[in-house]
């Protein structure tokens, strides 16, 4: 008997929970630009490439951070992720005669360890991601751009001292376990320490269990913003990233196709505006468009 | 299979595994501690303790420990419960917040699984034993420390090693945390020798199998050692 | 042994003295709590901005549908995986043939002395199968299948050691009989032993649940989903990390503590006393090298 109200009850969970399901999926703060497909897929592309075989699918996996602040992120109850890096993407998958605010387009979550497997594997079309462009990267994957120019630069807390990453040697200085910031910030004297992401750093800062966060200037931005008189970017940059688009290496066409759209941005001045809506918000001035490197 | 990654790396390898290891000892001296007394609330004459044990043992033994990790690292903070003062520095091996934290949350889940393993100890103590010694006299401490917990110790010996080397396991979830111990560096590691992940793989499983084996070795012995004849 | 073996029916002095302890130790207790809960309101932590999350619709379906269910189906499919590699591995283990015996025992000992957290981001790592169309009919991330992944392989494992201590249980006679009309060996195994042993397995295999469904927790490090993924971008967006944090382990107890009592359930109704002793299973330490 009792066992049958408590399934009774197991039931009713299972409902309500199916009911919320149905009814929440309202995208309510896609704050994003409204990018519109293009129309004249038929035959822009060669047959064989790539691109046609998107286009002609009409579906397309893009691959992009859910925790940065600007660049990409994705709140719970969000249904797409927002950013600068999602901005750029929109205009690529725009470009492929895909709608970009369909359910056409998947959003797929990488991290900074699983972004050259989903390319290798083609789990992902597209790695728009903060990704700088490598050496060492290229030779697994295709990287194309860049589409942003940054420098690792150090947040703080508003009221700290700290002016530079010279006044925190022999300090523990937090980024990410396995990037290249965290290297350049043992290199650079301070005591590297690994988290899980930024804004567990950010979090850290805040708390003041570290005196700093050291990364790309542009994600440091999204997380002032964030945090709005708490934190704050301070000190030159002291290395270049240059934030670039992956690609499978099985497609070397797609390079040539993603400079084409990145160079049409540049010039129409929707690049610009991404830029305005995603981090400008954090402070961060609409610079040149960058020099993109040639294809091979 | 190439193992340059871990070669050229070899320090970096030892100090995560010494990182590893130092979080291990600690938290056991600490949660055998814990456990003890959480035991001694749970099989003692004061209902409220009794309560309170068994409801801790509960909560905690049923919460993710990545949960516990997350409540010290970002939600204890808010309310004023940080480690940050926490600045040991012995050789080239930094015991800070992201270490102490993790000493705290590993050591208060262990202490349960630590409790349970000697309250199984306790139950496996016959009673005539108990009965023995209250008919000579004995008030409840006298029981326990006289007769009961010297037993009990002996049966609880396979079930509170299991609950520590389950925890050496878990102190890979520090590596998660800013704790740069075996977990942390296998995974930095992978990420700048991207084609040698296999390699790194198997030399830092191996590091964890020497451990575990280690320690069940020890177990095995006091086991042995302390076997009624 | 019953905890009041332990100590006499308490005379009057006792008794008073007992109060007092109790007394004491409520009154530590209590204040305690009143400590903290005065903390927490001291900081802020009860004001309804920080708790609204939970009770709007869209954050409490994230937190079912994407959370909670989207946990206990890895927990599920994990825990599916790990029954069948453990009664592959388990019955290896026992084979007559040592070229079968001993790969499988290696197999077992890897993956139960390992963290599990390792395993999973080394799959994570290696997930080079492309998944696009998903499997079956599940559309999930890499993460979800490091997680299933790493928990079947770790599970199973102590499964394995689960599925040969249950063997061993059924009593010997059992086997002989069957032998005595004939049977082979592959007949014995799966008409006599296994199926018996499986009544004694079902309450370890259903306690060897909680464990998986606390350790998909793990996938916080690879970006699988989740409740405590979920949880992360509640904290994340709001900045409420104490309430989110006394919610999503309010979710994980309750259910854990579900299926603890599905599992007490299940063995009082279909097993009886006999237990096998999963903790010591678990942990690596098995009867035989206890024996070596």
């Amino acid at each position: 008997m009792r066992l049958r109200k408590a399934f009774a009850a197991g039931a009713a969970g299972i409902a309500i929970a199916a009911g919320l399901a149905a009814c929440g999926d309202a995208g309510n703060d896609s704050e994003g630009r409204d990018v519109e497909a293009a129309d004249d897929c038929d035959g822009k592309f060669d047959e064989g490439t790539r691109m046609a075989e998107l286009a002609e699918a009409g579906k397309i996996t893009v691959g992009v951070k859910y925790d940065q602040p600007g660049l990409g992120f994705k709140g719970a109850t969000d249904d797409v992720p927002s950013g600068f890096d999602v901005e750029v993407a929109k205009l690529l998958v725009a470009d492929l005669c895909i709608d970009p605010a369909s359910s056409n387009v998947t959003w797929e979550e990488t991290i900074s360890d699983n972004r050259e497997p989903y390319l290798e594997s083609g789990k992902v079309d597209v790695v728009l991601a903060s990704y700088s462009i490598t050496d060492d990267r290229r030779k697994v994957v295709g990287q194309t751009g860049p589409y942003m120019v940054t420098g690792q630069q150090i947040l703080v807390k508003e009221d700290s001292d700290v002016a530079g990453i010279e006044d925190l040697k022999g300090k523990e200085v937090c980024s990410v376990t396995g990037s290249t910031s965290l290297e350049n910030v043992k290199a650079k004297g301070a005591k590297g320490v690994g988290a899980d992401s930024y804004s567990e750093c950010a979090e850290k800062v805040l708390d003041g269990t570290y005196a700093a966060m050291s990364t790309d200037g542009s994600i440091l931005a999204g997380l002032a913003a964030q945090n709005e008189g708490q934190l704050k970017v301070v000190g030159d940059e002291f290395s270049e990233e240059r934030i670039g688009v992956g690609y499978s290496k099985d497609h070397p066409e797609m390079c040539e196709w993603i400079n084409g759209v990145l160079e049409k941005a540049f010039d129409d001045g929707s690049w610009a505006e991404a830029f305005e809506l995603t981090l400008g918000p954090s402070g961060v001035e609409t610079p040149e468009p960058p020099e993109l490197d040639a294809c091979q | 299979m190439s193992l340059e990654a871990i070669l050229d790396n070899l320090d970096e390898f030892f100090k995560a595994f010494g990182y590893t290891l130092f979080l291990f000892l600690v938290t056991a001296v600490a949660s055998l501690i814990l456990g003890t007394i959480l035991v001694a609330m749970r099989v003692g004459p004061i209902a409220v303790l009794r309560v309170l044990g068994s409801v801790y043992v509960t909560l905690v033994r049923n919460t993710p420990l990545v949960l516990i990790f997350i409540f010290f690292h970002f939600a204890a903070p808010i309310i004023g419960i940080n480690f940050k003062w926490v600045q040991v520095h012995i050789g080239t091996f930094d015991f800070t917040s992201a270490f102490a934290t993790a000493f705290v949350a590993l050591s208060l889940y262990t202490a349960c699984f630590v409790c349970e393993g000697l309250r199984s100890g306790v139950n496996a103590v016959p009673m005539g034993q108990a009965e023995a010694a209250r008919a000579i006299g004995l008030p409840f401490l006298g029981v326990m420390r006289e007769v009961i917990l010297p037993q009990a110790v002996r049966a609880s010996v396979p079930p509170v090693a299991s609950a520590l080397i389950a925890m050496l396991k878990n102190t890979s979830v520090a590596g998660v945390f800013f704790l740069a111990e075996a977990t942390a560096t296998m995974r930095g590691l992978t990420n700048d020798y991207s084609s040698q992940r296999i390699g790194i793989f198997l030399c830092f499983a191996v590091g964890y199998i020497v451990l575990v084996e280690i320690v069940s070795m020890i177990s095995l012995a006091l086991e042995r050692r302390w076997r009624i004849a | 042994m019953a905890a009041s073996v332990l100590f006499d029916a308490p005379g009057p002095r006792t008794r008073v003295r007992h109060r007092i302890y109790s007394i004491v130790a409520s009154a530590a207790i209590v204040a305690a709590l009143a400590f903290a809960a005065w903390k927490l309101y001291d900081d802020g932590q009860f004001e309804y901005d920080l708790w609204e999350a939970f009770v709007t619709p869209d954050y409490v379906r994230a937190l079912l549908v994407d959370g909670l269910v989207v946990t206990v189906t890895m927990a599920v499919f994990a825990i599916i995986g790990a029954v069948i590699f453990g009664f592959l591995f388990g019955v290896a283990k026992m084979s007559d043939h040592r070229w079968i015996r001993w790969p499988a025992w290696v197999v077992v000992e890897f993956f139960r002395a390992m963290p599990v957290l390792l395993l999973m981001i080394f799959v994570f790592f290696m997930w080079f199968i492309s998944s696009r169309a998903g499997f079956l009919w599940i559309d999930q991330a890499g993460g979800f299948f490091a997680v299933v992944i790493a928990l079947t392989c770790y599970n199973g494992a102590v499964l394995a050691e689960v599925v040969r201590a249950g063997v061993q249980a059924v009593p010997k006679g059992q086997a002989e009989a069957a032998y005595a009309i004939g049977m082979r060996k592959t007949q014995v195994m799966t008409i006599i032993q296994l199926p018996q042993a499986v009544k004694v397995m079902l309450p370890a295999i259903i306690s060897q649940m909680v464990v998986a469904l606390k350790d998909t927790s793990l996938g916080y490090a690879v970006a699988a989903p989740g409740l405590t993924k979920v949880g992360q971008q509640i904290y994340k967006e709001l900045h409420n990390q104490v309430p989110t944090a006394i919610v999503v382990a309010i979710l994980y107890v309750t259910l854990n503590l579900l299926l603890t009592w599905l599992a007490t359930w299940v063995q009082r109704r279909f097993v009886g006393e006999k237990k096998i002793d999963v903790v010591k299973v678990a942990a690596g330490i098995d009867e035989d090298r206890a024996a070596r």
